[in-house]
């Protein structure tokens, strides 16, 4: 296997949103994450590509120190994220995420979901907090669930209420950790829809995802991982119909052709 | 028949259990706070309160229940004048030196229950709290706590249930609870399997609708996953 040289954008280094820079992570023996260096820029849509096992959702992970790291640095605006304590949970609040498996808090209902962190986190007050959470609820098109609890709601709509709890708190960038994975073929495409529409909106992404179609149509770039590297990084069009790399090749020739 | 009972005045027979229930509840409610005290000390990042919350859960809960409270009346009483700010009234104090005891006890297996059921709570709900910026004891007190709660109400009943069969040690300091009056009408009446069918028939009076509530409230609370 003949390795390609990552290819990165110019960027104007004011503009950089989240920086990680030669990030390592070990999970025991397993070297998960080797020397990643990754920029991405205000309002930039990156999608993280990769066979299971290469580190693209422990990529995902760190961005927000759910993962810690072992060596290298990650700068969110511009300043370092903090290791622990008050100023990691704040600077958590303006990266927001959503989880494969949802996550809603499963004691509450969708209303107090997307409340929760504005009145605890923010210190809105609660009418405000309210307001703004069934517009929002009402955005991602599951306003008439807002006194549901998570249980009683589809798969589609529990994400979608997730992204809802992620944007209530008005992040600087979102980060989705296959947000698709564990939802059922036929709503897929109702959470795709709602990630493309704040993709147009401009919001800043990350998105791990198996979604090919999503990476073509959403994504300023595309970040091909595999075995805890970045082997690739392009253009949708250019990675999609012609990847430099052969592990990229090889990847695509088995996704993309059945 | 059930004449001998209206005999006795100092404790009276319900006086004698309205002690019962006064201990179990003074003591459910220590030792819920104190147990969920040490429940969050177990959870915590913190080696040092992680360690401590161990040592006492396994210090406490194997030392039988009569060592500590007669502990709590000889030593802490007796050898560190402990009086539980009721130096001059000895049935009050040993009242709360007994109290003392109980929550202290109790407090190990409601930190157990309670540990248990924040296992039962996944991990994606606590990695969800942090992702929108809660700390540490918001996430423990906002989203792990409250379904660990529900999880364990059924448990914790049974904790109940013993702590408050438990409350008869405190005969052994001379607290006038039923298990006291029980001896002291042993001694005294011919009646011997009456007296005993009597109080066991008490404590399953305190203790069944207990079981049956809580079992109740834990099938209405249950969190849907």
């Amino acid at each position: 296997m003949t390795e390609v040289s990552v290819v990165k954008d110019a960027v104007p280094a004011a503009d950089d949103l989240v920086v990680l820079k030669s990030v390592n992570k070990h999970f025991g023996a397993l070297h998960v994450l080797q020397d990643i260096d990754l920029t991405i820029t205000r309002g930039e849509v990156v999608v993280v590509i990769g066979p299971s096992g290469s580190g693209k959702s422990t990529l995902c992970r760190t961005i927000n120190r759910l993962e810690s790291i072992d060596s290298g640095d990650i700068l969110i605006d511009g300043k370092p994220l903090p290791a622990e304590g008050k100023a990691l949970a704040r600077l958590r609040a303006d990266v927001g995420m959503v989880f494969q498996s949802f996550n809603l808090f499963a004691h509450k209902t969708v209303l107090e979901n997307v409340m929760l962190g504005q009145l605890k986190v923010r210190k809105t007050d609660k009418k405000q907090a309210e307001e703004k959470a069934r517009s929002l609820l009402d955005r991602v098109g599951v306003g008439t669930q807002a006194d549901k609890y998570p249980a009683q709601l589809s798969g589609g709509q529990q994400q979608r209420v997730a992204i809802a709890r992620a944007l209530a708190m008005d992040p600087k960038v979102m980060l989705f950790d296959e947000p698709t994975s564990a939802l059922d073929p036929e709503m897929i495409n109702e959470v795709l829809e709602v990630m493309q529409q704040l993709a147009r909106d401009g919001m800043t992404m990350v998105v791990v995802t198996h979604e090919m179609g999503f990476a073509r149509s959403a994504a300023n770039r595309v970040v091909f991982m595999a075995d805890g590297r970045i082997v690739e990084e392009a253009v949708p069009d250019q990675f999609f119909s012609n990847p430099r790399s052969d592990r990229a090749k090889d990847f695509l020739s088995k996704i993309l052709h059945h | 028949m059930f004449d001998f009972l209206s005999n006795y005045n100092d404790p009276s027979f319900l006086g004698a259990f309205w002690t019962t229930v006064k201990l179990t509840v003074f003591s459910a409610v220590g030792s819920l706070i104190l147990g969920t005290l040490l429940a969050a000390m177990r959870v915590s990042p913190v080696p040092l309160m992680r360690g401590f919350g161990a040592v006492y859960v396994n210090v406490v809960r194997n030392i039988p229940l009569t060592v500590i409270i007669v502990f709590t009346s000889l030593g802490l009483a007796d050898i560190f004048r402990v009086t539980m700010g009721a130096s001059g009234d000895v049935k009050l104090q040993a009242f709360r030196l007994a109290l003392l005891g109980f929550v202290a006890y109790t407090a190990a297996f409601v930190c157990e229950a309670l540990r248990s059921g924040i296992n039962t709570v996944p991990v994606g709900q606590a990695e969800a709290a942090r992702a929108i910026g809660l700390s540490f004891s918001q996430v423990l007190r906002i989203i792990v706590l409250p379904q660990a709660f529900r999880a364990v109400i059924g448990p914790l009943a049974n904790v109940l249930i013993a702590l408050t069969k438990n409350t008869t040690v405190a005969a052994a300091i001379g607290v006038a609870e039923a298990a006291y009056l029980m001896k002291g009408m042993i001694e005294k009446e011919a009646q011997t399997l009456l007296i005993g069918a009597i109080f066991a028939f008490g404590f399953v009076v305190l203790t069944l609708p207990t079981g049956l509530f809580l079992g109740w409230l834990s099938k209405r609370l249950a969190v849907k996953r």
